[in-house]
């Protein structure tokens, strides 16, 4: 044996052997070339989802919550459903690009400009919830400290909403930020390519006058690095918060200290989850292959599979408190969301977040696309039912059983998840078009150009 | 000299130009004259004054959208005396529709009754009313009213009215046709005075009266037994053994809330107490009477004879006597009862509401042998809520079949409506010359007579009545007529040529019945009583029984009886939409009836809930929804009277079906039953009912209490555990109650701590809180499909729980299955819950805008203004009596119902806001009465009193279940209500949220060895 230890020589990221001049061409032409007829169809779709959308909003706007299923018992049901699960999306994004980036996961430089959009469009669509779900939407400003002269009013320090409030508009910007900045110098490459005067001066204006100095460079890594280390705790906080909505109610089913770990696992589960569903159509549609491989879908799996697990040992820790503490509250909630008359919305939770992810184990279906695609959909709606089954069967049989009642969902309210989605992929659509969806400046760094292609791979 | 003064250095050299532009107003040339000549229009508009325009136009364009809708109060000119606006007169009246009577003190507020409350002077209703009379100021308000006199359905004058009829009744006596005036129980003396009168001038006339659920059997049997036409005055409050024979007589028998205020004075364990009635009960359906009692026996209705002569023939044997005769019925039950009967002698009540002599009778032989007569019974002051006359009612009746009456007058009743075979009535009335009616609206009589002279609300008139011989109460208007009305004793006065007005007619009269107190007193007051002066008479029946015997024996498969529910009772009010949308006391449904059917035949049968069938019975068939009702006897069904209406107005018409046609006579009584029946399934249809309980046991979970009489005497807090905590300090673990172990500070608290006590012992689940919460606030009606979506805005409930045979024993969890099904016959419970004010309540620390927080008083308030509608207070309530406005309910044409129209508007309660859609609302504990009562105490120089501020569901509840007070005033009945170690407890106590209202256990007088 040599007595030389050199590092492994690892897989290349980007396949295809790309020079620099490649990468741009490949990532720039979504963005200066025409739309295809499958990007009019999805837009068409999307939009006239979006559209749907908006009229059952306006519909509730103008005549009431009552339009929504939910009733004296059940006060919450689709529109925080849909909030949380929404939110829970969008952590893959900052996930991908704070927290990767401080621990220098190289990889995920294919992924994060398309999975932080997604956070933010993610964000919008969860956002929308907590605004309408309201009695009176047009006064959600009360939720806001601000100065004013209702008799001085303040909001109310102790109430989760508030901090719901502060966490989610926090996470927004800060997310939005952090992803305009990783856009700069693309912007900025998109401008210099532009043919077209007009586009070439939007462009001039959205990259902020970046010139490729190396100032320019060393703020752009500084301050990609301070952002970072500033979102990595949010990625954990954001649903921390969220989760303690319920954690510190006092609802049999929402009390319970477990939530926010449980919550960020499943956050980051359902995040990557899209994150999934999303690449494997973009790579196909924008012939991105090469760039984001089986090797990323793989390393993403393994982080399904490991939230995954999680979110099932939460799901099994749950049951077991129930039982051993002994309240009879707690454990008839939790016999009730798996026995009672919402168990199909329960083992749909258990089938699609805890038993298929577990595939995933299995080497020849991690690093199949068609597996994947399906199992991350499974995932997305599993952890649909999993904020389901804790708010409506929490809240539809608690304390008193004189109020238990059930719930079932009008169709304005599906109309408005739909209309989310809709909201979802036409931003998705269009910002696959107007920017780039890679990464193009830091791709670039890890294009390995050494000549160690010429190595042998192993020992 | 004069100083000078100038303004400027310029008007000090006063130059030509400073001169010039000194007369010019404005400085630059203002373009008038081109504006005047249209110049102005050809020019061009320059650019800074078209900015200009547009600035003003949007600016005044938003300004003028944002002005509020204008609204005119319009002040006195001249301040009518004793309206202060703002304040409320209360004036003493009386409540008398033929079904109900109280003694009521009307609130008007300006101008217009807003409240009914009890007159507290009146020894029979006792300050205490039902839901019916509750409800009954809405009733004044309603849009279905004629708005005038009617001839042959148009309107028209009462002069011309009058003279039409005038002339008809003239002919008419000429001739000397039959006349015949039809009412329900006329208990007003004066009334009684004015038909004789008419009777006088036109002698042919025959007063008849009849009772849709009629007592006529009782009237007959006293007469036959003692010689006293009537119905006796009962008194529950002295009985220690209660047995009612299909007879609800805590919710709708002839006087029901006199009634169920007695039986809780039996059934009060306050103040050391340690006994208490036991009540039997055997009946068919489930009724709130039948809830209430020990131990309840269900029978069919065709057993009821025999139970009753084997009741008879058990005390017979023992006392003696001679038995009457044979029974078929050999049961425990009754050796039992009869063995405590006898030894309760003097102390015993029976009660039966069977409409048959033969039972009657015997009931009245038990009751002689129990010395129940001078002791639990009054013949001597009877009753006169029912006065019906069947056998009146079958003459007339044939009468109208061979055309021999000539004019008929219909006065509080719908006989085409409410008789058996109302279409017979229907076709008989259109061939008489002359009918007449008073309804107040074109109902399903009404609509059929050639004169429809509609007759005051009772709050627009005068009135007295009698309800208890001796026993009177007056009632005054309390508001102009709404409508062009006249009062139907003025309309007869008026045709029998007596141009006197009522209230003249009715003050000489009371010269007459009262000599000893002024008339202004009189109506001060609202009632007279002079009961009486002979003491309790002893009575024996002198009726032959033994030739009674329980007859040939039915053998059906099916039998059915008729009932009438809390709200709408007889029908007669079914257009009033809190009637409607109040929750049956039992199956909790609004808005419907339905045919109940017990679980066992359900299984039997394969019957499913929701499955519409067709019931035939001799009288009639009917196509109605089942309800499969625990505690039904099996082999019997029940459907409740009231609904079906079709000319009721659009609030009643078309809910639910008549029940009526399933009924008819049975050798000249008319029986609230029917044997033998027969369903038929038509179709599998799944039929909605619209109820606010969907869930019926309470899962083995605490939430009622309840202990027997035994083991309350033996320990006063068994059943009651207290909740215990573990806590550690330092080293010492030890058991703490909950309430001493918290994390948070405790409120400050001012001058009062208003607090509420719920004996759950005394509560009968009649409902009548839950219409006073709605007329005191404001509570909005939201519909038969918005209760179908668990969305009513009731501020207090009443739960109702059964028992289930798969109730866990203590300690141990049960089947979570199979505990949600109801016993077949289960034991039930009621709990009113209201908002409970927490101290440490889950609503006010999840709001984020602080629209609830707690008051320096106790109280948890709700500030609507403030509300976003975030909805996470009522997840977070674990009571669930936080109601949110799912929709704006006032002017809005999908909720047509009292506040979307004008009229229905004049009964909202001024000193209570209505909530604007999309916020949170609950109960308040009635703030607007604690500010009322703070201020008038502020006002008069001194503390509150005890007692002078009570909230309206404790002050209507009819048994004193629900007391309200101060924690601050030592000795407050609160206080004394709540001993810790005793029978009170919080509700949910476990959680520690530490609230405001305190219930005690229910004890049941059972033995404990039924319970193993």
């Amino acid at each position: 044996m040599s007595g030389n230890h050199e590092a492994v020589v690892r897989d290349p990221l980007i396949l295809g052997k790309k020079s620099y001049h490649q990468i741009t061409e490949d990532i720039c032409r979504p963005v200066e070339g025409k739309a295809n007829k499958y990007w009019w169809a999805s837009f068409l779709i999307a939009f006239t989802a979006m559209l749907w959308g908006m009229t059952c909003l306006a519909y509730t706007i103008g005549n009431g919550i009552g339009s929504w299923g939910a009733n004296k018992t059940v006060g919450w049901a689709w529109d925080i459903t849909n909030f949380v699960w929404w939110i829970g999306i969008g952590h893959a994004g900052t996930l991908i690009s704070a927290i990767l980036l401080l621990f220098r996961q190289r990889w995920r430089m294919s992924i994060n400009r398309s999975a932080e959009a997604m956070t933010i469009f993610a964000v919008i669509c969860a956002g929308l919830f907590p605004l309408f779900h309201t009695g009176r939407p047009w006064l959600d400003y009360w939720m806001l400290p601000l100065p004013n002269q209702f008799g001085s009013l303040w909001v109310n320090f102790n109430s989760p909403l508030l901090w719901d409030v502060f966490a989610i508009s926090t996470y927004f910007s800060v997310s939005l930020v952090f992803w305009y900045l990783g856009l700069l110098p693309d912007l900025a490459t998109v401008r210099d390519r532009c043919i077209n005067p007009t586009k070439r001066f939007i462009y001039g204006i959205l990259s902020f006058g970046w010139k490729g100095t190396a100032r320019d460079w060393h703020r752009f890594e500084e301050v990609s690095l301070v952002l970072a280390g500033l979102s990595a705790p949010l990625v954990l906080s954001v649903h921390t918060i969220v989760s303690f909505d319920f954690a510190t109610s006092i609802v049999p089913g929402w009390h319970t200290t477990i939530f926010p770990p449980y919550f960020v696992a499943g956050a980051i589960f359902s995040g990557f989850a899209m994150v999934l569903t999303l690449m494997i159509v973009a790579r196909k549609v924008l012939g991105l292959e090469e760039y984001i491989s089986i090797q990323h879908i793989e390393l993403m799996n393994k982080v399904i599979i490991l939230t995954g697990s999680i979110v099932g040992i939460a799901y099994i820790t749950e049951f077991f408190m129930a039982w051993y503490s002994g309240v009879q509250y707690e454990s008839y909630a939790f016999m009730n969301r798996a026995f009672g008359p919402y168990w199909w919305a329960y083992w749909s939770m258990m089938t699609c977040n805890v038993i298929t992810p577990q595939l995933f184990w299995i080497r020849k279906i991690r690093t199949s696309v068609m597996a994947t695609f399906i199992i991350s959909i499974f995932v997305n709606i599993g952890m649909w039912f999993e904020r389901f089954v804790i708010i409506v069967t929490s809240l539809h049989r608690d304390y008193l059983p004189s109020s238990w009642v059930m719930y079932s969902p009008t169709y304005i309210e599906v109309g408005i998840f739909i209309g989310t989605i809709g909201l979802f992929f036409t931003c998705f659509l269009i910002f696959s078009r107007v920017f780039p969806v890679i990464a193009l400046a830091e791709l670039k760094t890890i294009i390995k150009k050494a000549g160690n292609q010429y190595k042998k791979k192993g020992i | 000299m004069e100083k000078k003064y100038w303004k400027g250095v310029d008007e000090l050299h006063n130059d030509a130009e400073f001169v010039r532009l000194k007369n010019n107003e404005f400085f630059e040339h203002i373009p008038i004259d081109e504006v005047i000549s249209k110049k102005a229009d050809e020019g061009l508009t320059p650019r800074r004054d078209f900015l200009k325009f547009l600035g003003f136009s949007v600016a005044a364009a938003s300004l003028a959208a944002c002005e509020a809708p204008i609204r005119k109060t319009i002040p006195y000119l001249i301040r009518p005396e004793q309206i202060t606006p703002g304040i409320a007169n209360y004036y003493a009246s009386t409540y008398a529709d033929g079904y109900d009577y109280a003694s009521i003190v009307v609130k008007t507020r300006e101008g217009r009754p807003i409240k009914i409350e009890g007159n507290t002077l009146s020894s029979v209703s006792k300050g205490k009313i039902n839901a019916r009379v509750q409800a009954s100021v809405l009733s004044l308000y309603d849009n279905a009213r004629l708005h005038g006199p009617m001839m042959n359905n148009n309107e028209t004058s009462w002069a011309s009215i009058d003279k039409a009829i005038t002339e008809k009744l003239t002919a008419i006596a000429a001739k000397g046709g039959k006349i015949r005036i039809l009412s329900s129980t006329v208990i007003s003396p004066s009334t009684l005075k004015v038909i004789s009168e008419f009777t006088q001038k036109y002698p042919t006339t025959k007063h008849i009266q009849y009772d849709s659920i009629s007592c006529a059997a009782m009237i007959q049997a006293n007469k036959d037994s003692f010689g006293v036409e009537g119905i006796p005055s009962y008194m529950f409050n002295k009985a220690n053994t209660i047995v009612g024979f299909d007879c609800d007589f805590l919710l709708n028998w002839i006087s029901p809330v006199e009634y169920s205020s007695q039986y809780a004075e039996t059934r009060k364990l306050n103040n050391g107490r340690k006994e208490m009635s036991r009540h039997y009960q055997f009946e068919s359906a489930l009724s709130v009477t039948g809830s209430n009692s020990d131990v309840r026996t269900g029978i069919k209705p065709s057993q009821q004879l025999s139970y009753i002569i084997s009741l008879h023939n058990a005390i017979a044997s023992k006392a003696g006597m001679k038995s009457a005769g044979s029974s078929s019925v050999q049961s425990p039950v009754i050796d039992k009862l009869a063995t405590e009967l006898w030894a309760n002698r003097g102390k015993a009540l029976v009660v039966c509401g069977i409409n048959f002599i033969p039972a009657q009778k015997i009931v009245n032989g038990i009751n002689s042998m129990l010395d129940s007569y001078g002791n639990t019974i009054d013949l001597n002051n009877t009753c006169n809520l029912r006065k019906g006359n069947d056998i009146d009612l079958v003459a007339l009746s044939d009468e109208m079949q061979i055309n021999e009456v000539a004019a008929l007058f219909i006065y509080n009743c719908n006989p085409v409506y409410s008789l058996p075979h109302g279409e017979i009535f229907a076709k008989a009335i259109k061939k008489i010359e002359l009918s007449v009616s008073f309804a107040d609206r074109s109902d399903e009589t009404a609509s059929l007579c050639n004169f429809i002279c509609p007759d005051h609300h009772p709050l627009e008139s005068w009135s007295d009545a009698e309800p208890k011989k001796g026993f009177y109460s007056l009632g005054q208007p309390t508001i102009a007529p709404l409508f062009n009305t006249r009062q139907m004793q003025e309309s007869l006065l008026s045709w029998a040529g007596n141009k006197t007005t009522y209230h003249d007619y009715m003050e000489a009269n009371w010269k007459n019945i009262c000599s000893d107190v002024t008339w202004e007193k009189l109506l001060q007051n609202g009632v007279y009583e002079k009961p009486s002066s002979a003491s309790l008479e002893k009575q024996i029946s002198k009726a032959d029984l033994s030739l009674i015997s329980e007859g040939e024996k039915i053998n059906a498969d099916m039998e059915l009886v008729v009932y009438e529910k809390a709200g709408l009772g007889n029908g007669m009010q079914a257009n009033n939409p809190w009637l409607q949308e109040l929750p049956d006391p039992i199956s909790k449904i609004t808005w419907d009836n339905y045919l109940a059917v017990s679980p066992r035949d359900a299984r039997e049968k394969g019957w499913q809930q929701g499955n519409i069938v067709n019931v035939k019975t001799s009288q009639g068939s009917l196509k109605v929804p089942i309800l499969i009702q625990p505690g039904q006897t099996p082999g019997t069904v029940s459907i409740a009277i009231g609904y079906g209406r079709t000319a009721a107005g659009k609030t009643a018409d078309n809910i639910g079906v008549n029940a009526f046609v399933l009924i008819g006579m049975f050798k000249n009584s008319m029986l609230a039953y029917s044997s033998p029946v027969e369903i038929q399934k038509t179709v599998d249809d799944d039929y909605k009912f619209a109820a606010t309980q969907s869930h019926h046991t309470m899962m083995g979970r605490a939430i009622v209490k309840e202990t027997t009489l035994n083991k309350y005497i033996k320990k006063p807090n068994s059943g009651n555990k207290e909740e215990l905590i573990e806590v550690k300090v330092g080293k010492n673990i030890s058991k703490q109650p909950v309430e001493k172990v918290t994390l948070w500070d405790e409120h400050e608290l001012g001058n009062h701590h208003w607090g509420m006590s719920i004996d759950l012992n005394s509560c009968i689940g009649c409902g009548a809180c839950v219409v006073a919460c709605t007329a005191e606030n404001n509570v909005p009606v939201v519909g038969k499909n918005e209760v179908m979506r668990s969305r009513e805005m009731h501020w207090m409930r009443i739960d109702r729980y059964y028992t289930s045979d798969f109730d866990p024993k203590e300690g141990e969890s049960g089947d979570i299955k199979k505990m949600e099904d109801p016993s077949d016959m289960p034991k039930v419970v009621f709990q009113p819950v209201m908002c409970q004010h927490c101290n440490h309540a889950p609503c006010e620390t999840v709001c984020p805008v602080i629209a609830t927080s707690h008051s320096s008083e106790g109280l948890n308030q709700m500030v609507y203004n403030r509300c976003v509608g975030t909805r996470y207070c009522a997840n977070n309530c674990p009571y669930k009596v936080r109601r949110f406005n799912w929709f704006r309910y006032s002017d809005n044409p999908k909720f047509d119902f009292n506040i979307n129209n004008d009229l229905g508007k004049m009964v909202l309660n001024p000193d209570v806001v209505v909530r604007s859609r999309g916020v949170m609302e609950k109960c308040t504990m009635c703030v607007q009465r604690l500010q009322e009562g703070k201020l008038n105490a502020k006002k008069a120089g001194r503390t509150v009193k005890e007692g002078e501020i009570n909230t309206a569901c404790a002050q209507t509840c009819p048994t004193n279940a629900i007391t309200f007070g101060d924690y601050n005033l030592s000795g407050s009945m609160l206080n004394q209500l709540w001993k810790p170690e005793e029978r009170s407890y919080h509700l949910l106590g476990e959680l520690n949220v530490q609230p405001n209202v305190f219930y005690l256990t229910k004890v049941r007088n059972v033995e404990e060895e039924k319970e193993a």
